[in-house]
């Protein structure tokens, strides 16, 4: 599994700036990123090298942040790649909450990060078809 | 006017109507109300020390808390027998405010309606469309009861169905209309919506109270119905609506003084303050049966004016309530206390919730946003976690308050703070 920091934003200028800022200046790296939003507020969602650092120096800034636990996988760069995974979780009954992806460089494969209704069921489901799935450290040295 | 006798009656003869029956009012209470008994007690002071209308500044003060510690009848000077008529408020805040009334309580409130419809053009020629509320709440029949006294035509339509409303005023003639401004604006509004003007209608008056209003209000109502406009003001705990009202001179609102005793207070040290200052409205009623009140502090903040008014009235004029001596919100009608928002919060969120709630006016119609700083126990990391979140803070709000909102959720200490509290009520409406 992998510590996502998940941070509450409101709609409003500068926002996602001072995010940025508060981790530079911890020397914290940002590994991928992501935005839910709705015309208000939006959640940030983020994969870091460290990610108990991170939450700590977030909340002391006066954030409302929470770490959540995701699971990240390979996916091949072909066509019906990730559509050949999801099929396993449906075939398991288990919902994506929500997911996101980014490309390993220089790797050819795309990481997909998803956070799942049942996690424990879903890395069952996806070991079960030999899904391979990626340990945390790994995602935070990148 | 309807009752010259008494509503032009000379000061000195009101003031000894008004001394004996206070005397009376006193002594009913004193006899018949524990509450009351022990509370001159310990005050150390007696019906028979006031020996003048200036006396009543010694007495203890009557609060709406008073009123809910005796639920329901605990305050009531006569039996249920004797009690013929039950009002009370929504009870938003867990024990409603009961309030009863006798035949004789009955035809007082009737008789003042009857003066405050006289003074805002009513006659029994007059066809009076009441929109008030019917029902628990006081504005509905208190009108009604009133407007039937003076022998008018009564359409009881009560609240809702604006258009319907307005076919009504037209095919039946109206000629008064009796309900809250902020509706008022609403039927006007109503009636270009359905391209009539207001020419093809036979208003002339209306009487608006039960939410305060402006001035900037009144001209807008006057030109859109193109009637007068007047002003009411009561409480259910002194009578309901007729507590006072405007006369054409349009210049303060009288209190039937033949059955109220008007007081302004400073609303921190309790002490009255001299005519004209402003201050908090404390009422004592001089004849009602059911349930009397001694020194009962509206939270209303007013000012006296004891001049002779150009109408020929000499009872007292009170300015136009400026604004409450608590935190109380007056929104589309509706009495809401920001500690009952809190309360809804902290049933949510668990921990001490920091919240504002700016009202508004969008043309007729209050607004209410409550902004709420999000705190670790509400966060969640999905999107519908959070707007879950919203939808059950507006849930219990509209379920406990009966009023909607919009809720806005918040960063943490982005709501503005003074010395450390955050500033609770943003009210931009303009009264």
């Amino acid at each position: 599994m992998v510590k996502q920091i998940s941070v509450f934003l409101e709609n409003k200028c500068g926002r996602l700036v001072k995010v940025t800022q508060v981790l530079g200046k911890h020397n914290i790296n940002i590994r991928a990123l992501t935005i839910a939003d709705t015309s208000d507020f939006g959640i940030l969602r983020i994969i870091v090298d460290q990610p108990e650092k991170a939450h700590q120096v977030l909340k002391e800034e006066g954030f409302i942040a929470s770490e959540t636990e995701v699971i990240a996988i390979e996916v091949s760069d072909d066509p019906g790649g990730l559509a050949g995974i999801l099929s396993y979780l449906e075939e398991a009954d288990v919902n994506i909450e929500y997911l996101y992806s980014f490309v390993e460089k220089p790797a050819q494969d795309a990481l997909i990060l998803m956070r799942l209704e049942d996690n424990e069921k879903g890395v069952e489901a996806l070991k079960k078809n030999n899904v391979k799935i990626i340990e945390g450290e790994r995602i935070y040295s990148l | 006017m309807w009752n010259p006798k008494y509503e032009a009656m000379e000061k000195e003869q009101l003031e000894k109507l008004q001394f004996l029956r206070l005397k009376n009012t006193l002594e009913r209470v004193n006899t018949m109300v524990p509450h009351y008994r022990e509370l001159f007690k310990k005050e150390g002071i007696e019906p028979g020390d006031i020996k003048s209308l200036s006396d009543l500044s010694h007495l203890p003060f009557t609060y709406k808390d008073d009123l809910r510690d005796h639920f329901p009848f605990g305050l009531f000077t006569t039996d249920l027998g004797e009690v013929v008529r039950i009002h009370s408020s929504t009870g938003t805040t867990g024990i409603p405010t009961v309030v009863g009334y006798t035949q004789n309580d009955l035809n007082v409130w009737s008789e003042i309606m009857a003066r405050a419809l006289v003074s805002a053009e009513g006659s029994k020629d007059s066809v009076i469309h009441i929109a008030y509320g019917y029902g628990l709440f006081t504005g509905g029949l208190g009108v009604h009861y009133g407007a039937e006294n003076i022998g008018a035509t009564v359409i009881p339509i009560s609240g809702g169905q604006t258009k319907r409303q307005v076919r009504m005023i037209r095919d039946l003639g109206s000629t008064l209309l009796a309900c809250t401004p902020s509706y008022a604006i609403f039927i006007a509004e109503t009636i270009e919506e359905m391209n009539l003007s207001p020419e093809e209608l036979q208003l002339q008056s209306g009487l608006f109270g039960a939410e305060p209003w402006s001035t900037n209000m009144r001209g807008l109502i006057e030109e859109k119905l193109n009637i007068n406009a007047y002003d009411i003001y009561g409480l259910s705990e002194i009578i309901g609506p007729g507590v006072s009202s405007e006369c054409p001179a349009k210049d303060g609102l009288h209190i039937p003084e033949d059955h109220f005793i008007a007081e302004v207070i400073d609303p921190n040290t309790g002490e009255a303050l001299p005519d004209g200052s402003t201050g908090e409205l404390v009422v004592t009623t001089i004849t009602k049966e059911a349930l009397p009140m001694v020194r009962y502090r509206t939270r209303d903040i007013t000012s006296l004016k004891r001049e002779k008014c150009s109408c020929g009235r000499t009872h007292v004029r009170m300015e136009k309530v400026s604004g409450r001596s608590d935190d109380m919100l007056i929104i589309r009608g509706v009495n809401v206390f920001p500690s009952q928002i809190e309360s809804i919060l902290l049933d949510i969120g668990e921990t001490e919730p920091h919240y504002q709630l700016v009202v508004d006016r969008v043309g007729s119609m209050d607004t209410l946003e409550v902004k709420v700083e999000v705190s670790e126990e509400m966060f969640s990391d999905r999107i519908r976690g959070m707007e879950e979140l919203e939808n059950t803070i507006r849930r219990e709000i509209d379920n406990i308050l009966g009023i909607s909102a919009e809720i806005k959720l918040v960063e943490p200490k982005t709501i503005e703070r003074s010395e450390g509290k955050a500033k609770r009520v943003i009210d931009k409406r303009e009264f």
